[in-house]
């Protein structure tokens, strides 16, 4: 199959398909950090994590209107605004949902999957009803529209590039939070011995339903992110989530790292099989081989050493 | 006729089966029209569907996100079989290549790929109904329960396999159907299944098939496995220390379990006529779980009785408030997790007939002992 291009073509098209990969790769990590806080520190299964995120990019699509409206000389600056709100939005409902749901079902994790699931397809509904259901796209300001030559026969979009540095931002602050900060400390501790760390005085209720809030807070950053490179329907989250909770068990639940990796050698080999084979052999030839190395390694890529 | 714990049935079950049965061969044909009963029809399959997972979930404590993988496998090699049949040279002389299947003549394919060769024959189109789930859970199985893979994690990549198939059978449109699916079904061995009387008598087929079905749970549940499974469920390391094989008993359960969907998926496909991936995929995977779960997912009655109504709801609120109907099953799932994890055979067990049974206790001049109803788990139907 390589053998209908020249050596330059070729290194062109891994090039552009690697940055391709690149773009999926931070929509995976931004999508997969949340998770992989959840998942990874709590073990809740949230099937509504896409619907977290869906949230996200709808608090976007609210925020670029009232700027285009009320506020259009400033309105190349909007989306940090947004993605504040929409951390603080899908945040909140995050924390709502832990002391309303998931705090009773810590016990069943096969329950707090389904009770997610609901949740999730009420959600959906809700976005349509209220947003409608078409998908709804932002107006990228100006200075994220175009592409940056880098040779001549390769081109990067700018927007895939601010998604990509948000990716890199997101996730050194959360490694922060996790390794560096009081509450990342105590959310280790509770993972490891949950017991023990209620005796040594951590409110393990309150830094639970933080740990939730947060993961979805960061969920709502990414569906932020995501209006940049791509639009918003009800059940775009839906549509993402067995990928992202594949790339977090495949790293190794509980490892932040494990999670970046995963998600690095998923997207790129999606994408770069993409080029040669159909879209769709591309996704069920990766998966494929996730869930194999899985049920050899069911642990992941990077396991965490625990007893428990 | 004794009762003794041992004998497949207690006296209580037995008339749960006797009343489901009356329902299914005498109630419904009685008072549904003829495009209502089809309909309860298909909601049958899914209850073949139900009642694995209620051997898998409720009893072994294995859940499998991933049931419509096998639904979908059953009725998919069903409807190769009678697209072939409906694919004769006559039917289909207007294709360039006449006598293959219409959607691949629409993808440019000229003769027939070799693994739809042997569905010629109905004799192992019907064997592969059943042998092509099972093989497929037992790699599953295998290579998730020896290396102690359960839980979540299994659920997750149960999930993931349906995802995958939904795609690969979408994405191989000349092979597959795509999308669509494989439509335009017609004869059984020459027999017209698109008839009224053909839904009516596939309707019977079905509860018969159910019932078959049901008693195999019901076998399965009153044996000595049934009750390692539920020790299993309860204290999987235990019954590991006790020397039993642990996973062998959770690949056994889980093939049934697909065996099952099999059956269903492939009487699916004769009831309603078509087969597509929309029954594959994540969604009605999840959908096949809350069924289960509002049955009672110890509770192998129970299942089909949720299959029935659940569908039942959801026919009646989609014709009615399309828009309720989500936020109705998004609003099913919580409930039944948080209020009646056990579902209705859990009400029914706990609320409804302690009551019961006071009450004619009561009548009978209260002489007699209130009869010690079955507090245990699994006794429940």
């Amino acid at each position: 199959m390589f053998s209908d291009y020249s050596m330059s073509e070729l290194g062109a098209i891994f090039a552009m398909q690697g940055f391709a990969g690149l773009i999926l790769f931070s929509v995976f990590v931004l999508m997969a950090l949340g998770l992989a806080i959840i998942f990874g520190q709590m073990g809740v299964i949230n099937m509504a994590h896409g619907e977290f995120m869906i949230l996200g990019a709808y608090m976007t699509y609210l925020v670029s209107n009232v700027f285009a409206a009320y506020l259009p000389g400033l309105f190349g600056m909007y989306f940090f605004v947004a993605m504040i709100l929409a951390f603080i939005a899908s945040g909140a409902l995050g924390l709502f949902v832990e002391w309303s749901l998931i705090r009773h079902l810590y016990k069943r994790p096969l329950d707090t999957l389904l009770a997610t699931w609901g949740l999730s397809l009420i959600l959906q509904q809700l976005y349509r009803s209220v947003f409608g259901a078409r998908e709804v796209g932002v107006s990228i300001p100006d200075w994220m529209m175009g592409s940056m030559p880098v040779t001549d026969m390769i081109e990067v979009p700018i927007n895939g590039i601010f998604v990509m540095v948000l990716a890199v931002g997101i996730s050194l602050a959360v490694y922060v939070m996790m390794f560096r900060s009081n509450w990342g400390k105590q959310v280790r501790a509770i993972n490891q011995n949950r017991v023990m760390a209620g005796a040594v005085g951590i409110n393990t209720e309150w830094t639970d339903r933080l740990t939730f809030g947060i993961g979805c807070g960061v969920a709502g950053v990414a569906g932020s992110a995501f209006t940049m490179i791509g639009s918003t329907g009800p059940t775009a989250g839906q549509l993402y989530i067995v990928d992202t909770f594949l790339v977090v068990v495949f790293g190794g639940a509980g490892s932040i790292l494990g999670t970046i990796a995963s998600a690095f050698s998923i997207s790129q080999a999606q994408s770069i099989m993409e080029f040669f084979l159909s879209g769709s052999m591309a996704k069920v030839l990766t998966l494929l081989v996730v869930v194999g190395i899985l049920m050899i390694r069911p642990q992941g890529l990077f396991a965490l050493k625990l007893r428990k | 006729m004794t009762f003794s714990k041992n004998s497949l049935f207690t006296r209580q079950e037995l008339i749960g089966f006797i009343v489901l049965a009356a329902i299914i061969f005498l109630l419904l044909p009685a008072v549904l029209d003829n495009f209502r009963l089809n309909l309860f029809g298909k909601y049958l399959t899914y209850a073949f569907v139900a009642v694995g997972l209620a051997l898998c979930w409720g009893a072994g404590g294995i859940l499998s996100l991933g049931q419509g993988v096998f639904f979908g496998l059953g009725g998919y090699c069903m409807a190769m079989f009678l697209k072939l049949e409906a694919s004769t040279p006559e039917n289909t002389s207007i294709q360039s290549t006449p006598g293959i299947p219409d959607f691949m003549d629409w993808n440019q394919l000229t003769e027939l790929p070799f693994w739809w060769v042997p569905f010629h024959s109905l004799t192992i189109a019907l064997i592969a109904v059943v042998i092509v789930p099972v093989t497929f859970a037992l790699i599953i199985g295998v290579a998730m329960f020896r290396r102690r893979v359960g839980g979540v994690y299994f659920a997750i990549i149960t999930q993931a396999f349906a995802a995958i198939l939904t795609i690969l059978i979408i994405g191989q449109q000349g092979f597959t159907g795509g999308v669509n699916g494989i439509t335009d079904l017609r004869t059984l061995k020459g027999w017209d299944i698109r008839t009224d009387e053909a839904k009516e008598v596939l309707y019977f087929v079905n509860a018969f098939l159910l019932f078959g079905v049901l008693l195999i749970a019901q076998f399965v549940r009153k044996s000595k496995l049934g009750r390692i499974l539920i020790a299993m469920r309860d204290q999987e390391d235990r019954v590991r220390f006790s020397g039993y094989d642990v996973a062998s008993f959770k690949i056994f359960i889980f093939c049934l379990g697909a065996a099952f969907a099999g059956i269903g998926g492939a009487m699916f496909t004769l009831q309603v006529g078509f087969m597509s991936p929309t029954l594959v995929g994540i969604v009605p995977s999840i959908e096949m779980v809350i069924f289960c779960a509002v049955g009672g997912r110890l509770s192998i009655l129970g299942a089909v009785y949720g299959a029935l109504l659940v569908n039942w709801a959801k026919t009646s609120f989609s014709e009615s408030f399309p828009e309720l109907w989500l936020f109705g099953l998004g609003g099913l799932f919580i409930a039944v997790v948080m209020l009646f994890p056990n579902g209705l055979a859990g009400i029914w067990t706990e609320q409804i007939m302690p009551r019961i049974t006071k009450l004619w206790a009561a009548r009978a001049g209260a002489v007699a002992p209130i009869p010690a109803t079955s507090t245990e788990e699994e006794g429940a139907i």
